[in-house]
């Protein structure tokens, strides 16, 4: 008898724990929280630090913040968004990814969010319905470290005629100095002209898409194809000017070929925040990834940009490559309330005077909203030297023409491709080849 | 004291039976249905019948990847077994330290796939650093890093239990043989081998079994570089899954051939060396 009121008993307590715990959980989620999926590891600290808690005390909203990790974002959204509390606001790359999102992604025409976007075009729509509103402007080229190109200049047998970093217009004369400095190594005191390319397992888009951008866009330039239609397939008609950069990228790098593969994004900013590169091909993003580097040795005013510069015709009239591949998204799934909070945080976050200062200050994201006025623009060196292209007369930016890339896949296989020629295990036409055939089979897998 | 276990069977069996009905069984089912329907979240979808099973092959992606993984996987179950038990012999002598030595071997299994790939790469990367290359830059140094991997991390494990395959051979047996004038070879091939058959099976299972599902150490060793040609079976269903917009339903239909696969490859060898025991 005794045993059988013990083993009751623990029954009892069992289920009561068990209503416990469920209670529990019920209370959190329906607490005043927002969750929001962001897409950046290098700036998931000042969301989690410092906006998050800023936001609560203004508002008593919370806000959960989860990061995917780097290359991860798609699959992340993909299993979190199935889960009973998924986040409501969540990033899109543009109209590709979009296409994934769509089934619930909520229209955001009547939201607080839509009305501060300063050219309502570059939404992104379907139907009639806005979907997705870009957040930051970014551009990318060739960042330079200038006090290495001084050095360089200011030596007596430098072999090129000009006398600084400005003065390089066009892809012959960046080639002539880039090999000119890489002869001067030991002078310049660095290990290579050009920061490692890196290939390791996702940390080629550095290359995969952004690099492919210059020749794309070109291409669909002479094509006449207007933004934002499909693209069922590409010549690759500029093939040999990304050759041309490809080359010079590889040539005279602070890595021997071989070692490419191992080498990260982080490890190549590394190399050029501690002056071990003059140059290296990034975004204004990569802002925080040299400044934050402990014993970084580039001064602020020497952290400059320049376009990438393949050869092709007409490039000194180009400058970076300007874009967003940055949308957010509400979750249509998450409840009323829960979208009006999700609004009102992005809202607070770009028009209050605190969420603009984290937004300048922390984030330093160059915004599309008109509630920042001229002297609210981020101040580090890479937003203000994108703002400096874009404003310079007779000089055009690049569009980000990367987002009719067919799917992700046609990256990795291209990213693959540019790996095995950069170790001589194939060809250059292999690489032609795998573009082109790569991008229709896609196209058609994927339409 | 029987009809009390059977009174309260359920009661006791009901928190494993849950656990296993929530993180196997309804899965597993869920996932079976899920492949043959196109869908983006796990919630929702629509039917297409065998549509994902035919999309598995427009492309070989999936064939590389079971050829890498049948290639990789005779080599490991061969090289873990031998050594295995070969250290399994050695340490059954009766010298000084064994049971130190036991514990050393044992203990590589004690840390995670995932961290494993990660030192070995370091370390392999360092050796590869003075010819000039990464693990990345040709599939063979990839399959090699990945049976070495392996190896490192399994012969531990499964020289336990051929160890315990040895010490459990009757000391009269073996005296019996001494007796007759059985030398050292003819003692391991009729003596030892036969005895420990049931040990052989449970390794040579779990070898090939772990061989057909490797994946924390491929992801972290590899990732399938260079270009998916160090892919196994169960990174390149993952990487189809959630790697592909579009292709989850494929990724799964994947998923389920994988599954079928892996049971009749290790029922047919469970059967096979199953026949080979013998009673002691």
């Amino acid at each position: 008898m005794k045993k059988h009121l013990l083993i009751a008993l623990m029954i009892v307590s069992l289920a009561m724990s068990t209503a416990l715990f469920a209670a529990g959980s019920k209370e959190s989620a329906s607490a005043k929280e927002v969750y929001f999926l962001n897409f950046k590891p290098e700036i998931a600290d000042v969301y989690e630090s410092k906006i998050a808690p800023a936001f609560e005390a203004e508002t008593g909203i919370k806000l959960k913040v989860v990061t995917a990790a780097s290359g991860t974002y798609a699959q992340t959204l993909k299993s979190e968004i199935a889960k009973s509390n998924p986040p409501v606001i969540f990033q899109t790359n543009g109209p590709v990814g979009l296409k994934e999102s769509k089934g619930y992604t909520a229209d955001l025409t009547n939201t607080g969010f839509y009305k501060i976007l300063s050219d309502k075009s570059m939404a992104l729509t379907d139907e009639g319905k806005v979907l997705a509103i870009p957040y930051a402007v970014e551009g990318y080229g060739i960042i330079y470290n200038d006090a290495i190109m001084r050095k360089y200049f200011a030596l007596p047998s430098k072999a090129v005629s000009i006398t600084s970093a400005d003065e390089i217009r066009n892809f012959a004369t960046l080639k002539a100095v880039v090999e000119d400095m890489t002869k001067h190594k030991s002078e310049l005191g660095i290990q290579g002209v050009f920061a490692s390319t890196s290939l390791s397992a996702g940390n080629q888009w550095r290359w995969q898409t952004h690099l492919v951008n210059v020749p794309l866009h070109f291409e669909l330039r002479d094509a006449n194809v207007p933004a934002g239609s499909k693209v069922p397939e590409i010549k690759f008609t500029y093939s040999a000017n990304m050759k041309n950069i490809w080359d010079l990228y590889l040539n005279n790098s602070t890595t021997a070929v071989g070692l490419l593969g191992s080498k990260s994004v982080d490890d190549s900013m590394a190399e050029f925040a501690l002056g071990q590169a003059a140059m290296v091909q990034n975004g204004n993003w990569g802002a925080s990834q040299i400044l934050g580097v402990k014993g970084n040795k580039v001064a602020d005013a020497d952290i400059k940009f320049l376009p990438i510069y393949t050869g092709i015709a007409g490039e000194e009239n180009s400058g970076l490559n300007v874009g967003t591949e940055n949308y957010l998204c509400i979750n249509s799934n998450a409840s009323v309330e829960q979208q009006a909070m999700a609004d009102q945080f992005l809202t607070w976050l770009f028009s209050s005077e605190t969420g603009k200062q984290f937004v300048k200050n922390d984030l330093m994201f160059i915004t599309p909203f008109n509630t920042f006025k001229d002297n609210e623009l981020p101040t580090d060196p890479l937003a203000k030297e994108v703002i400096r292209w874009m404003n310079q007369p007779g000089v055009n930016s690049v569009p980000w023409a990367f987002s009719v890339i067919p799917s992700e896949e046609w990256k990795n296989q291209f990213g693959a491709a540019l790996a095995e020629y950069s170790v001589g295990r194939s060809t250059w036409a292999q690489v032609e080849k795998v573009a082109v055939d790569a991008w229709k089979t896609e196209f058609d897998l994927t339409n | 004291m029987q009809k009390s276990i059977q009174k309260y069977f359920v009661l006791f069996a009901l928190p494993g039976l849950l656990c296993f009905a929530i993180a196997f069984l309804v899965p597993m089912v869920m996932g079976v249905v899920l492949s043959f329907f196109k869908f983006s979240t796990v919630t929702d979808g629509t039917f297409i019948a065998l549509e994902n099973y035919r999309r598995i092959f427009i492309n070989d992606d999936f064939t590389s990847a079971l050829w890498f993984t049948v290639q990789f996987t005779i080599v490991s179950v061969i090289t873990i077994n031998m050594g295995a038990f070969f250290l399994s012999l050695l340490l059954t002598r009766e010298v000084k330290g064994t049971n130190l030595f036991r514990t050393i071997f044992f203990m590589p299994n004690l840390i995670g796939g995932i961290v494993l790939g990660w030192i070995w790469q370091v370390i392999i990367n360092g050796v590869l650093l003075k010819s000039g290359v990464t693990i990345v830059s040709d599939p063979k140094y990839g399959f090699w890093g990945l049976i070495v991997l392996m190896n490192w991390q399994n012969i531990g494990y499964m020289m336990v239990i051929y160890i315990a395959g040895i010490q459990n051979i009757p000391h009269d047996l073996i005296e019996a043989a001494q007796i007759d004038g059985a030398g050292k070879l003819t003692m391991l091939k009729s003596v030892i081998l036969p005895s420990i058959m049931p040990a052989i099976t449970i390794c040579s299972f779990l070898t090939l079994t772990n061989g057909f599902k490797l994946f924390d150490q491929n992801l972290a060793l590899t990732a399938g570089d260079p270009g998916k040609q160090t892919e196994m079976l169960a990174l390149n269903i993952f990487n189809t899954f959630y790697g592909r917009s579009g292709f989850e339903g494929v990724g799964q239909a994947k998923a389920v051939l994988f599954t079928i696969l892996v049971a009749i490859i290790a029922l047919t060898q469970l059967r096979l060396t199953r026949s080979k025991e013998v009673e002691a």
